[in-house]
């Protein structure tokens, strides 16, 4: 299965992702520059975090219209799999793709730990690997991810089951207390209304080598593999 | 020598313009001798802004060249962007740390932001990829509103810098005292990555090679940003606010991949960052270090608005700009790959055979100085050193004759005090605003003794570290640099790190006062003993004079950051506690010490007596036996003792890792001579609390090197707390007891302080 990581001008987490992609699972990989328009038949398209285009004006507002977003868009239109991770969560709302929009941290700071999210969905392409109400222990790094969409995006989230992972405490409760950047119901990541496209704030992709952390973010890559072998 | 011509509408030369220029006499008589003729204004400029302390090192070089700077592991030394040493495998690492005080003093935001970006350039000039950042911080107390908003502010000037251009920050410590009231110090440090065989040094070479300017555009700002540095903080500073740049990190991090796949195209022969003193420092040093020649001409210069004169653009410290010199016929090669980052490439000059330094603007010659004069004809001065009264009369105050509080007849009371001062509690408030996982190398983040980062497609790691504890330096300055050396190479060695190399930044106050001067030379000389008996040869670093507020000097500060290498991923250790059942062994010996203590400072609020001793041949010991019992497998955690003593060490190994805490019982009756106080507290150093599951094996390995250890307690779970036994004043305490004195101190100042929050807001700081 081979993962494409588009580089904006701006992101840093294109590093990480195509490490989890090359060394973790030992896919191929490639980096797709966002000048072009060629995805270089990548089956995954990774949106990877980052301050694209220096986050000014808002998170994701330029990057949307980089060039190779017009092929990102179709990829995502076949059904085929978008992850969109942090700044490519974003990114991915900006662009249509996903519902709603990433705001400022309610603490006003920027927010670096590892954080617990549990399972909310473990039905989808992303998360079949995990089970429900399974809690991990994942990275997170951003100053813009406060969850935000009007009361009836909410609604049709939670009816929908497109609620992938919301924040919890260590034993799996979703409370205010845990909820570190304000997100509407603790929302850390939704899928989109096809099923195809994942937008989540925590880093899967910086979880993968136990060396340097819990591996819990594993469960997101192996789960897209299972994809391919079936 | 061309003819050289004033610009109609520059101000005349008069004194008063000359000390403007923060020139003295005998510095001008030496102008007026080198170039033979009275200086046109733009030569005015470039001397001044070459001639500054902050890029002359005039009062300090004579006593930098002291230092060691030699060793196998050393490929690069000081005298380039960063110091470069080689870890095996043919990797290299690029290190250095630097200064941004005074900027940050007045706006700490965008002081501290561009700190970090200047200190990115150093290390990616050498053709180095940044893989982490450190930094080293100093604060009045968090009493003050002022220091509040100066603490917040830097912090997330850092963070917003280095989370957008995506390297990690990793360690660092910050300390609070009053001695910083009006004058932090802001260190940044950078440490990057690359094959030994990608090394690039800025050095102009190869007449008829062509000079560009890459990167952002050049504006008016931050212009004399570092002879601003080079003076004493006043009242008046504030109106010299607009003279600290403005950091932009995502043209930073365009820059940074842009200059990277540059270096590796081999089309250009010299890269160096256009810091302190902008476009003249940058091209005067990369002439003077080839030895060659070089024109200038500011015409071709893109700004950023009309009308700059050539002053302007050769003094502007606008940020994230570089200065190339590309091989003949390769400019196009070299813009294509700056236009696929959407920056700018401009060719400004050449390299010429003629030895001069010469500007011009368009056809009309400006500035021109013969040689690489400009760089080698600054002169140096050795000034009178005499250590400060005040300093020996504190050093020889009886500081065992202070009495006890009533409260410290239960030494709990003292313990829980001193976790909660904001120096020793958890700086995570600071730290969790900063990505520190990013690149995913970080095996050990911020936190620990040290960071240390893995270094992939080896299996190797290095551990970095800052550190200095200013009151000792105070106190007795040899000790104190003795002392800062050894304390970084311990921490990393509690990582399972050879120590092997340092930068340090060294912060003090005015030089040319007798007092600060025995200071600086005293500090050197013990960093100097430190450096060969550790074998940590020194390959760079920053100096930064004039750290004094009209309240005084800072304490001298000299900041070491080490690098340490671990050989294999197997070796590397943490600092708390793990297993239930092990065996608590202490390397290094308890002594009656408690001058210039944590415990003085934040219980008596005094700051005195003799620092503790420190025998370096012994610290070289207490590692060796270190790393020689984690190569054996027998350490399941190491935790160097330092601020506040055994008792705090003890504290932070059960409770600082929060996903794990612990509980240990500790008998110290052995050392039952000594007052509880220093025993507890004391801060003795050459001193490493390990815990083990076999002790016998630990105990043996020291004795066979020659380190007093002694096995004092057990790790328990995290039920049993902490028990101390002391003889005569033992106590308990729980674990979530110690926990919540540490882990909420500095979070419990910051959000319950609302003025500091509407500082930030009416200042204009978020960003």
């Amino acid at each position: 299965m081979k993962f494409g990581i588009v580089t904006f001008p701006g992101s840093n987490g294109d590093y990480d992702a195509y490490h989890a992609a090359a060394d973790a699972l030992g896919e191929p990989s490639v980096y797709l520059w966002h000048k072009t328009h060629d995805l270089q038949g990548s089956d995954v398209i990774v949106l990877p975090g980052g301050f694209s285009y220096g986050d000014y004006l808002r998170a994701g507002a330029i990057a949307r219209f980089s060039p190779i977003m017009t092929e990102v868009l179709a990829h995502a239109r076949r059904g085929a799999p978008v992850l969109a991770i942090c700044n490519g969560f974003q990114i991915a709302c900006e662009a249509g793709l996903l519902p709603g929009a990433l705001m400022r941290n309610a603490s006003l700071r920027f927010v670096s730990r590892v954080v617990n999210i549990r399972v909310e969905n473990a039905g989808t392409m992303f998360t079949h690997e995990y089970y429900n109400g399974q809690v991990l222990a994942i990275p997170v790094a951003h100053g813009d991810g406060r969850y935000t969409a009007d009361d009836d995006v909410i609604a049709k989230l939670d009816d929908d089951g497109r609620v992938a992972f919301r924040y919890c405490s260590s034993t799996g409760v979703v409370s205010e207390q845990n909820n570190i950047n304000g997100s509407i119901s603790n929302i850390a990541g939704i899928v989109s209304e096809g099923g195809n496209v994942l937008g989540l704030m925590p880093h899967p992709e910086r979880a993968v080598d136990p060396l340097v952390a819990v591996p819990d973010g594993l469960g997101v890559f192996h789960s897209l593999l299972a994809l391919a072998g079936a | 020598m061309t003819q050289v011509v004033s610009r109609p509408g520059d101000p005349v030369i008069t004194p008063a313009l000359v000390r403007e220029h923060g020139l003295t006499e005998s510095e001008y008589e030496r102008v007026l001798t080198m170039l033979g003729r009275v200086p046109t204004f733009t030569e005015l400029g470039i001397v001044s802004a070459l001639w500054n302390e902050h890029c002359s090192y005039k009062h300090s070089r004579n006593v930098l060249k002291t230092l060691p700077t030699e060793g196998s592991q050393v490929i690069q030394g000081p005298g380039e962007n960063a110091g470069v040493v080689g870890i095996g495998d043919g990797v290299a690492i690029a290190f250095k740390i630097e200064s941004h005080n005074h900027p940050s003093a007045i706006e700490p935001y965008q002081g501290a932001a561009t700190g970090a970006g200047g200190i990115l350039r150093d290390v990616f000039t050498m053709g180095a990829r940044p893989i982490a950042m450190l930094n080293s911080l100093r604060f009045g107390s968090l009493d003050n509103a002022r220091n509040r908003y100066l603490f917040a502010g830097v912090v997330k000037g850092i963070g917003d810098y280095g989370n957008s251009v995506g390297v990690p920050t990793v360690a660092g410590e910050i300390v609070f005292d009053p001695a910083y009231n009006g004058n932090p110090l802001v260190n940044a440090m950078c440490v990057g990555i690359l094959r030994e065989d990608e090394l690039i040094r800025a050095k102009a070479e190869g007449v008829g090679n062509p000079i560009l300017c890459v990167g952002a555009r050049t504006g008016r700002d931050g212009i004399h940003g570092a002879s601003f540095a080079s003076e004493d903080l006043s009242a008046a500073s504030e109106a010299k606010r607009p003279r600290v740049q403005v950091g932009d990190p995502f043209t930073e991090k365009l820059l940074l991949e842009a200059s990277l796949e540059l270096i590796h195209s081999g089309h250009i022969v010299a890269i160096q960052d256009m810091g302190a003193a902008g476009l003249t420092s940058s091209s005067a040093e990369m002439a003077a270090r080839g030895d060659v020649g070089v024109t200038i001409d500011t015409s071709r210069v893109p700004v950023r608005e009309t009308g700059m004169t050539p002053y302007e653009i050769l003094l502007s410290e606008s940020q994230e700009r570089m200065l190339v010199v590309a091989l003949a016929g390769h400019e196009n090669a070299v813009r294509e790959i700056l236009f696929k980052w959407d920056l700018a490439a401009e060719v400004i000059g050449e390299v010429i055979a003629e030895p001069v330094y010469r500007v011009t603007e368009g056809d009309r010659v400006v500035a021109e100085f013969p040689g690489s004069a400009l760089v080698t004809e600054c002169p140096r001065y050795d000034v009178p050193a005499e250590e400060g009264r005040e300093a020996i009369e504190l050093r020889e105050r009886d500081v065992d004759a202070i009495a006890e509080l009533r409260e410290e007849e239960d030494p709990a009371w003292t313990l829980l005090k001193l976790l909660s001062a904001p120096t020793i509690a958890s700086k995570r408030w600071a730290y969790q605003q900063y990505d520190s996982t990013i690149r995913t190398n970080t095996v050990i983040g911020p936190g620990g003794d040290a960071a240390v980062l893995r270094i992939r497609g080896t299996n190797r790691a290095i551990s970095v570290k800052t550190d200095c504890n200013g009151r000792y330096v105070a106190l007795d300055p040899r000790v104190g640099g003795r002392i800062a050396v050894a304390e970084a190479a311990r921490n990393v060695a509690c990582t399972g790190a050879r120590p092997l190399a340092i930068t340090n930044c060294l912060n003090f106050g005015n030089p040319t006062r007798p007092e600060i001067f025995f200071q600086f030379r005293e500090a050197v000389a013990g960093i100097r003993e430190a450096c060969l008996g550790l074998d940590t040869p020194v390959t760079g670093g920053n100096v930064s004079f004039y750290n004094e507020s009209p309240s005084g000097s800072v304490h001298p500060t000299p900041v070491i950051g080490m690098l340490g290498v671990i050989d294999s991923l197997e070796h590397i250790t943490r600092s708390t506690f793990r297993t239930t059942g092990d065996t608590i062994v202490l390397l290094g010996d308890c002594t009656p010490e408690i001058g210039g203590s944590e415990y003085l400072a934040t219980i008596h609020g005094t700051s005195a007596g003799a620092p503790p001793a420190c025998d370096i041949r012994r610290e070289r010991l207490v590692i060796e036996a270190l790393l020689e019992a984690i190569r054996g497998g027998v350490i399941a955690s190491a935790h160097d003792c330092s601020d506040g003593g055994i008792a705090v060490a003890l504290a932070e190994c059960v409770m600082a890792n929060q996903d794990g805490m612990m509980g240990a019982d500790v008998d110290l009756a052995e050392w039952d001579r000594l007052t509880t106080r220093a025993l507890l507290f004391g801060e003795a150093q050459g001193r490493i609390l390990v815990s083990t599951g076999d002790a016998p094996r630990v105990l043996q390995i020291a004795d066979e090197i020659g380190v007093p250890a002694r096995a004092i307690g057990t790790v328990m779970p995290m039920v049993s707390g902490l028990t101390l036994r002391t003889g005569a004043r033992s106590f308990h305490v729980g674990t979530e007891a110690l926990a919540a004195a540490y882990h909420e101190a500095i979070p419990h100042i910051m959000d319950t302080a609302p003025q500091s929050a509407a500082l930030e807001q009416s200042e204009g700081v978020s960003v």
